[in-house]
């Protein structure tokens, strides 16, 4: 995946460049930033990963506790007390409020226990925490209830700690997918653009640099060929002009002795 | 990002279940239990007469549910249908291993320790990035 090091397919020119660094410029302030973030998502995640581990210690404490609890429950008010709560499960009276917490970006899920009083307290159909054990052992049970309840509080904590852990886990992994992203394939493929539209460029001148000089050379040859001309003309017009004040023709001279010899019948050299 | 819309805020979720049956009865006793009209109940008493097949059922139940932001399970009824909860993934119902009576707390199964484990290794998110 590094070696594809392509560039972006764009026309060499000069605006093209000055949108290539400035989209350079967005990606390396983009990538400092989610560095950032995944670091700050990485402590959470740690100091969340702590508080797990030490829940899931006083976790099995309080469970311990509670199943204790209920032991000297049963013994107390006898076997039959799993059947009459069973029987008589209404409406839940503990219940859960599940509400976000924004950490470092990122929409946390936190649960948070109470008792809904509606039930608990309430009418006929929830009889259950005044009838149970009612023969015999009441306080057991009521002691049962309160270490069960207890139970629940630090359970709903785990919970909560949790489903952060687990949604912190995918975050960082995000997070990281797009600063590897960021600093492996995107900056690199900018960049290549950037040298490849600056090589471009800078042949483009070169070009233009040749060409000028190959026409200012083409220019000149001109106008020495001119100027040779022009003085090669002047010269066998001052050549003829002192030959016809002599008298002779230097010119026709030439001409008889070299070409004209052929074709006049009069000359037998 | 991940879980954008999907926690929803829910002012009165319950609290399901799954486990023998001393430890549903003491949860029973301080209030978790909820039966409504259609007798449908947020916990699942388990015994040595119901089936796997049962099991997968109930938790594939109360995870579907948008009532129920936390499933208790023992940890060694969670052994048994392992593949399910190791493969679930939502953050919603919060899956929550709890030790019974007789199976006291093995952190080497727990699904979401054992991400923590792999986390400490060399090759994760929390040790090293790159």
């Amino acid at each position: 995946m590094a070696g594809q090091n392509q560039r972006l397919n764009v026309v060499p020119t000069v605006t093209m460049l000055g949108v290539m660094k400035a989209r350079l410029v967005g990606a390396t302030r983009g990538h400092a930033l989610l560095k950032k973030k995944s670091d700050a998502l990485t402590v959470q995640f740690r100091a969340i990963l702590k508080k797990i581990v030490a829940a899931k210690e006083s976790m099995g404490d309080t469970m311990r506790a509670s199943s204790f609890s209920l032991a000297e429950a049963k013994y107390v008010a006898g076997d039959g007390v799993r059947h009459v709560v069973l029987q008589s499960v209404r409406a839940a009276s503990v219940r859960v409020r599940s509400h976000q917490e924004n950490v470092a970006g990122v929409k946390l899920p936190k649960f948070t226990h109470f008792v809904d009083p509606a039930a608990a307290s309430g009418g006929p159909s929830n009889a259950s925490p005044s009838l149970t054990g009612l023969a015999r052992g009441g306080q057991q049970v009521a002691a049962c209830r309160a270490a069960h309840v207890k139970a629940i509080e630090v359970l709903v904590e785990l919970a909560s700690l949790q489903t952060s852990f687990l949604t912190l886990d995918e975050a960082i992994k995000t997070t990281n997918r797009r600063v590897n992203a960021l600093e492996n394939v995107v900056k690199p493929r900018i960049e290549n653009t950037i040298s490849y539209i600056k090589a471009e460029l800078d042949e483009l001148e070169r070009e233009d640099f040749f060409r000028l000089k190959k026409i200012q050379g083409y220019k000149k040859r001109e106008i020495e060929r001119q100027m040779a001309n022009a003085k090669l003309f002047a010269e066998e017009q001052l050549a003829e002009e002192l030959a016809l004040k002599r008298g002779i023709s230097v010119g026709a001279a030439a001409n008889l002795l070299v070409a004209g010899g052929e074709k006049d019948d009069d000359i037998i050299f | 990002m991940a879980g954008r819309a999907n926690i929803p805020t829910n002012n009165s979720a319950l609290i399901a279940v799954i486990a023998d049956e001393d430890t549903v009865t003491g949860f029973l006793m301080a209030g978790v239990g909820n039966v409504d009209l259609r007798k449908k109940t947020n916990y699942l008493l388990v015994d040595n007469k119901t089936t796997v097949k049962q099991i997968e059922d109930a938790f594939k139940e109360f995870t579907a549910r948008e009532d129920i932001a936390i499933v208790l399970i023992s940890q060694y009824i969670a052994n048994m249908i392992r593949f399910l909860v190791d493969s679930y993934n939502k953050p919603v119902p919060a899956i929550l291993e709890i030790p019974s009576k007789d199976h006291p707390y093995d952190p080497a199964h727990d699904s979401v320790l054992s991400r923590v484990k792999y986390l400490f290794s060399s090759e994760s998110v929390a040790s090293e990035r790159r």
